[in-house]
């Protein structure tokens, strides 16, 4: 606790070094995985490919993963860029496969109706298809949010700035308060942005939770 | 009008649906296709908004082949209720309902106002507005379907067993009422049943259909009750054959129609 006291100035740097590179590979990771998702279903031919290749992205460990971007894009290794780029395709990963499963569940009744009434593929796509996958989407986003702020810590191994440096640090310098500090500050940011992702779905969905307390009107059943 | 032109339909797994299929639906009537569950009924009434493609053949609406309208304007101006409503469980009743108007560019404001009164035309509470389909009963949902393919006013209404799957005594209501915005509103209605007897009360004419849209009559309730062309037609009527089968008994100077059970089921005057 003397050392979080004395050293507050910077957790709240740290946090906001963890969260510039958190956030956007969260946002990317959404942006890239619910199109593919999308295709996977609609397509069928390409599905299975696709969702195999996004499993063996994940399996791709962690460093040379590191590595193999900065040398196919040119970045240095040790830039946030990087860093970016790899948490987004551990996210992207850890999301084709639960967006596309959201999307297969979309009643096929009701996209049906939604073709005989009228609306362009496109147009199913964002007013039908996509509110309909929000909840499973949610789901997969809560688990890419979490583990992407997880992951952010071993950027302290190639010396990008996060949390994790108060792990590396804290260890070097046999300072308990420190890794302490960088566990569950990390802990926390996780929680919180699982809690935010979390809301954020309950406000999208109000339909998903309609307590039918009102009593039917008109004809019975 | 509507025309089906010798129209076939054959699957990409070379399922054939349709064989050669031709019907005049005329404008203004209610024309009925009854046929048991995998007779084609369906996809016959999606030829007509192009949600599906004869693979023979063509579906001419007013002399006007299908094929040369766009397809989403097409279907915007053709109403089309489903079974089990296929309504969007994420949108309220009044969405639902101005789904159309909205999509063609009505305003909000317009559009909300004649959902309201639409949903009072089919009978329902206007109060119902707010309220997510899920929110309603099996009955108020197939309202809602109607309602909702009215919206625009099309001149054409696709039904594909609308009552299906609700229970008879509402099945009834929502016959009663389709019949009473039909007297108020002549469209041309393409009604698809498995259910002879909702046929019968409905129709104006009835097609009934063997396994690949095969016509195995066609004429009004009073033919093909009076003249069942053959077996199919009349196994296809027979499962009610006891009640259809009427004879008439005195009783203290009345005249009572008794079923071949001899259960009284009418008065004659
Ligand atoms: N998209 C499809 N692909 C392959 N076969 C189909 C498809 N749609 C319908 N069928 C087949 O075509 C036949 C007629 O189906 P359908 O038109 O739905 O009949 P109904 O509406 O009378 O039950 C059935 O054998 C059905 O399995
Ligand atoms: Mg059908």
């Amino acid at each position: 606790m003397t050392w979080l006291r004395l050293n507050w100035p910077q957790v709240l740097q740290l946090v906001g070094d963890h969260l510039a590179l958190s956030l956007p590979a969260i946002l990317l990771s959404i942006l890239i995985a619910v199109p593919i998702g999308y295709l996977a279903v609609r397509l069928r031919w390409l599905g299975k490919p696709l969702l195999l290749t996004a499993t063996l992205l994940y399996a791709i460990p962690a460093l040379p993963l590191l590595i193999i971007i900065a040398a196919v894009f040119g970045f240095s290794l040790r830039s946030p860029e990087t860093m970016i780029a790899a948490l987004t395709i551990y996210g992207v990963a850890l999301l084709v496969r639960t967006a596309a499963d959201g999307f297969d569940a979309v009643d096929g009744f009701v996209r049906d109706s939604a073709i005989a009434l009228g609306h362009s593929p496109l147009v199913i796509f964002f007013k039908v298809d996509l509110p309909l996958a929000v909840p499973v989407l949610i789901s997969g986003i809560r688990v890419v949010a979490v583990s992407t702020v997880s992951l952010v810590t071993i950027g302290a191994l190639i010396g990008v700035s996060g949390l994790g440096f108060f792990l590396t640090d804290g260890f070097q310098r046999g300072i308990l308060g420190e890794v302490v500090t960088g566990l569950l500050a990390s802990v926390a940011l996780a929680g919180l942005l699982d809690a935010l992702v979390f809301a954020g779905g309950r406000a999208m969905t109000p339909w998903v939770r309609v307590v039918d307390s009102q009593p039917k009107l008109g004809v019975a059943k | 009008m509507i025309e089906f032109e010798t129209v076939s339909k054959t699957y990409p797994d070379k399922t054939t649906a349709v064989a050669s299929f031709s019907l005049v639906v005329p404008s203004h009537r209610i024309v009925v296709l009854v046929g048991s569950s995998g007779s084609g009924k369906t996809t016959l009434l999606r030829m007509v908004n192009r949600m599906v493609e004869p693979t023979a053949g063509r579906v001419l609406i007013d002399g006007e082949d299908v094929r040369d309208r766009n397809s989403v304007t097409l279907r915007r101006s053709i109403g089309y209720v489903m079974q089990q409503g296929g309504l969007l469980p994420h949108r309220n009743i009044a969405e639902n309902v101005a789904t159309v108007p909205m999509l063609n560019g009505v305003s909000r404001r317009q559009a909300r106002a004649q959902a309201l009164d639409l949903l009072e035309r089919v009978g329902l509470d206007k109060s119902l507005w707010r309220r997510f389909p899920s929110q309603l009963s099996g009955g108020q949902q197939q309202r809602v379907g109607v309602a909702r393919a009215l919206a625009a006013d099309p001149n054409i209404l696709l039904m594909d067993e609308p009552f299906g799957a609700v229970d008879p005594i509402v099945r009834r209501e929502l016959q009663d009422e389709l019949l009473r915005l039909q007297t108020e509103l002549g469209k041309t209605i393409v009604f698809v049943t498995h259910d002879i007897n909702e046929a019968f009360r409905l129709a104006d004419e009835v097609v009934v259909l063997r396994e690949q849209a095969i016509v195995a009559q066609q004429g009004t309730a009073a033919e093909i009750m009076a003249a069942p062309a053959n077996d199919f037609v009349r196994n296809f009527i027979g499962t009610e054959a006891a009640d259809r089968v009427l004879s008439t008994q005195q009783v203290n100077g009345k005249t009572l129609a008794v079923d071949s059970y001899g259960r009284p089921v009418g008065l004659l005057q």
